[in-house]
């Protein structure tokens, strides 16, 4: 009886079968859904809206959400708009803003989980793995943990520059240690399997072992620490660029917007209001999709994460 | 005298979509004051739902006792509302389980836990409470109460810890007490000391025991009257010498018939080419952390023995006494910290990870768990051919040769493309010799590989290594804490202790005339023997 409790409840889990199991839990397809519609706006941006995001008007600053205007566009035309969320003190249009900000926000996202999950994925499995690493690697991730993530990102900038890469870069590495430390764990409990055992006593080759019989084992929770990990980055992203040490304002980002807006708060809220709508609901929906696969996924997760 | 413990025509549903749709069916069984009735089953017979269902511990929703009568000294317990049940445990009916170190909580002193009884219970004061604790843990055969009471669980080895349990579950007197698999997880000399305990405290107390195993060697030790129960269902009642002695059933019979004897078979003749030699084997590991490496503990002692080809070598022992260090060191999943191991004429002990290479395909081991000896993500066919495709064989070669050694090991070579989670706990076992086999290994170590198993596939699987002994030749490493399979499987035996070999020799001299005290006590507390030894 004791034997059957020890069965894996998802036993032949690799990503693509993980699939259908994520699509039934609720949370999961109300933020993935919520998700997927912010992504389509900003991808969809230039059919949404006619205006250029960074187009000055001297005329028409600090229009309230609903104000129309006459705006040159891109090509030479002009067009009779309606500033849906109003404009700011530049008299930018803050509805084109906010639909471009979506796409910053996102990539920000996208692409500092991805450089964080494959590099904490490497990090992690060679640290759990080789002990003799062990002891150095994790002292250098200690080490790096106890670096704020903000000041980590402010010196970096100061040193390259402030740009995208600049910024997705300075939000990875303090997310780095975190999924290290949970590669490291589920490798440790893995390797002293039985089966691990039966690979190394039939002479698999080390790197087979880590990929074959380790490394599947942590892809359920890895999705998992991604959805945090991307909720963290945009968040920081939008923190840095509110700061002015992120992205440069001819590149609009919700962080950005807002730290624009700020001078104006209490006469113009419009400015702060509708980029911190849209990244309060966006963390929401990636949170909100990470707890559901995280109970889809592997309930005995639950009270670890 | 009327019964304390009346069960009838007990059934318990299963949720919608299991295998079967009763858990318990039908079943009926009485216990007298001052009587041991053992539920005897293998794995997934209902013994414990059973237990549970009279403790009102059956998970919520799961599992709904459908129909029948449970009645704990005239009163209905299946009708009884919760907060009458919760009087009537501890009070009136308690239980000891398996494992006691989870039983117990980590965090409270075993005192306090014991005292908790009393305070929930009785409205004695502080004085009369500790009195009562002091006397109960001096009854259980502990020695300075005191002490023990101010102990946590993680201090008191497994003896202690199951006595804490009976301790608890009979400081109020219960007139019944369900004791779920209690010496499962305890070492042999350990679990004697704790059935004469039992015995001893139900004979004074004139508590109704309600006994549940799967061992019949505890059975032989412990019961009074034996109900055997198979799939649910009650099989056959009796008496314990009507059920060990005379069993009427086809399926007792057949439980009975597979429970290996202690009386040990003849030693076979090795076909004499020596395949390993271990040369004062030692192993010792430092404790504590990277700054205090003082602390040494020695796994293995100076450990020396050979192992012939067609011979199995029995490394026998209790838990932490060196027998899995000794055979990991010899497959090389640990480094030795000295002495030399020398495989078929070429030393391996110090050889590096890389040099060794060449030499892994000719130790091959089995583990004791089934479950997680495969891996759960790669169908059976590519854990196989995993071996052999690492030492050049070709993908169609290898998957041959795993057809043709499922089908010598007794599993249906079609079921070579399904997942491990789609075979029982035997068939697993019997994929993982495969697994070791299609290596040609000289070396087989099996470390407990039947331990996991129901008694009558337990059986199978012996006669299955002992099958791939006599037809390959093997060497095989034997790594056991029963003595029953000691005794049918190995040729010669090395009783180890403490990190240190007591006693080696042919398994019927060191059974029948043990030389060392401690082979001694071993062979004593080994259950149910006078039952063997009476049949022989």
């Amino acid at each position: 009886m004791k034997a059957e409790a020890t069965q894996a409840p998802f036993a032949e889990a690799t990503a693509l079968r993980l699939v259908p199991a994520l699509l039934a839990d609720p949370s999961v397809r109300i933020g993935g859904g919520i998700l997927v519609v912010i992504a389509l706006l900003g991808l969809f941006a230039p059919l949404l809206t006619p205006v250029d995001p960074s187009y000055l008007d001297p005329t028409t600053r600090n229009e309230l959400p609903g104000a129309a205007s006459t705006v040159d566009l891109a090509d030479g035309k002009t067009a009779d708009v309606t500033h849906w969320f109003g404009t700011d003190q530049l008299g930018r249009d803050l509805f084109a803003r906010v639909l471009y900000g979506a796409r910053i926000s996102l990539l920000v996202g996208l692409a500092v989980t991805l450089i964080v999950v494959a590099t904490g994925l490497f990090i992690g499995l060679v640290a759990g793995y080789f002990r003799a690493l062990d002891g150095l690697i994790m002292r250098m991730m200690d080490g790096l943990m106890a670096i704020p993530s903000i000041l980590l990102a402010l010196a970096l900038v100061a040193l390259w520059g402030a740009g995208l890469w600049t910024v997705i870069i300075a939000v990875a590495i303090p997310e780095v240690p975190r999924v290290v430390r949970l590669v490291r764990s589920i490798v440790l409990s893995v390797r002293g399997e039985p089966y691990v055992e039966a690979a190394v006593a039939m002479g698999t080759p080390t790197p087979l072992i880590m990929t074959r019989h380790i490394l599947p084992s942590t892809i359920a929770p890895l999705i998992v620490q991604g959805t945090y990990v991307c909720a963290s980055a945009i968040l920081v992203e939008a923190i840095l660029s509110f700061l002015g040490v992120g992205i440069p304002t001819d590149i609009p980002t919700w962080g950005n917007i807002m730290a624009e807006g700020r001078l104006l708060f209490r006469v113009y809220p419009h400015a702060i209001l509708f980029p911190g709508v849209f990244l309060a609901v966006t963390i929401l929906a990636v949170n909100m999709m990470g707890d559901g696969m995280r109970d889809a996924l592997d309930p005995k997760l639950q009270r670890r994460l | 005298m009327s019964p304390v413990l009346t069960i009838e025509q007990l059934s318990v549903r299963l949720p919608a979509g299991a295998d079967r749709t009763y858990a318990v069916e039908n079943v009926s069984v009485d216990v007298a004051p001052g009587e041991v009735v053992c539920l005897v089953g293998e794995s997934g017979s209902g013994k414990s739902v059973t237990a549970q269902a009279v403790m009102g511990l059956l998970p919520r929703g799961q599992l709904q006792p459908t129909d029948g009568l449970i009645k704990l000294k005239g009163e209905d317990l299946l009708r009884a509302p919760a907060r009458r049940l919760r009087a009537l445990r501890g009070t009136a009916m308690a239980m000891v389980y398996q494992e006691p170190m989870t039983a117990l909580n980590p965090v409270l002193p075993c005192g306090y836990q014991i005292d908790e009884v009393l305070r929930t219970h009785t409205g004695l004061g502080t004085d009369d409470r500790a009195e009562r604790v002091r006397d109960m843990l001096d009854q259980v055969g502990l020695a300075e109460p005191e002490r023990m009471a101010e102990s946590y669980p993680h201090e008191l080895s497994g003896g202690q810890r199951q006595r804490i349990m009976i301790a608890m579950a009979l400081v109020l007197e219960p007139a019944l007490l369900i004791a779920d698999e209690p010496t499962t997880a305890l070492d042999v000399t350990t679990q004697v000391q704790i059935l004469a305990l039992l015995r001893e405290l139900q004979a004074a107390h004139g508590t109704g025991v309600l006994f549940i195993t799967h061992d019949f060697g505890v059975v032989a030790e412990i019961a009074d009257r034996v109900v055997v129960m198979r799939a649910g269902r009650v099989v056959e009642a009796g008496t314990v010498r009507d059920i060990l002695d005379r069993p009427q059933h086809a399926y007792t019979q057949a439980l009975i018939r597979a429970v290996p004897s202690l009386i040990p078979r003849p030693a076979r003749a090795g076909s004499g080419r020596t395949v390993l030699e271990v040369a004062s084997l030692a192993k010792s590991y430092r404790q504590g952390g990277w700054l205090d490496r003082r602390r040494v503990v020695d796994a293995v002692k100076d450990a020396s023995f050979e192992i012939a080809a067609g011979e199995v070598l029995g490394l026998v022992g209790e838990s932490g006494s060196g027998k899995s260090t000794t055979a990991r060191c010899i497959a090389r999943l640990e480094d030795p910290s000295a002495g030399r191991i020398r495989l078929r004429g070429a030393e391996i002990g110090s050889l590096s990870r890389r040099a060794l290479r060449p030499h892994r395909r000719h130790v091959q081991i089995v583990f004791q768990d089934p479950y997680r000896s495969l891996n759960p993500r790669r169908r059976v066919a590519a854990s196989l051919i995993e071996g052999p495709m690492n030492f050049g064989v070709s993908r169609a070669v290898a998957l041959e040769r795993a057809r043709e050694l499922l089908a010598f090991v007794g599993v249906d070579p079609v079921s070579i493309e399904r997942y491990p989670h789609q075979f029982s706990g035997g068939q697993r076992q019997r994929i993982c010799i495969a697994r070791a086999l299609i290596m040609e290994p000289a070396l087989l170590i099996a470390d407990e590989p039947v331990s996991a198993l129901d008694v009558s596939v337990q059986a199978q699987v012996l006669e299955l290594l002992d099958q791939v002994r006599t037809r390959l030749d093997l060497a095989v490493l034997f790594i056991t804490h029963d003595l029953r399979v000691a005794a049918q499987i190995c040729d010669r035996v090395l009783v180890m202790r403490r990190g240190e070999v007591v006693e080696s020799g042919p398994t019927a001299a060191v059974f029948a005339a043990p030389e060392d005290s401690y082979t001694r006590t071993l062979v004593a507390a080994a259950p149910g023997r006078n039952w063997d030894f009476a049949h022989a």
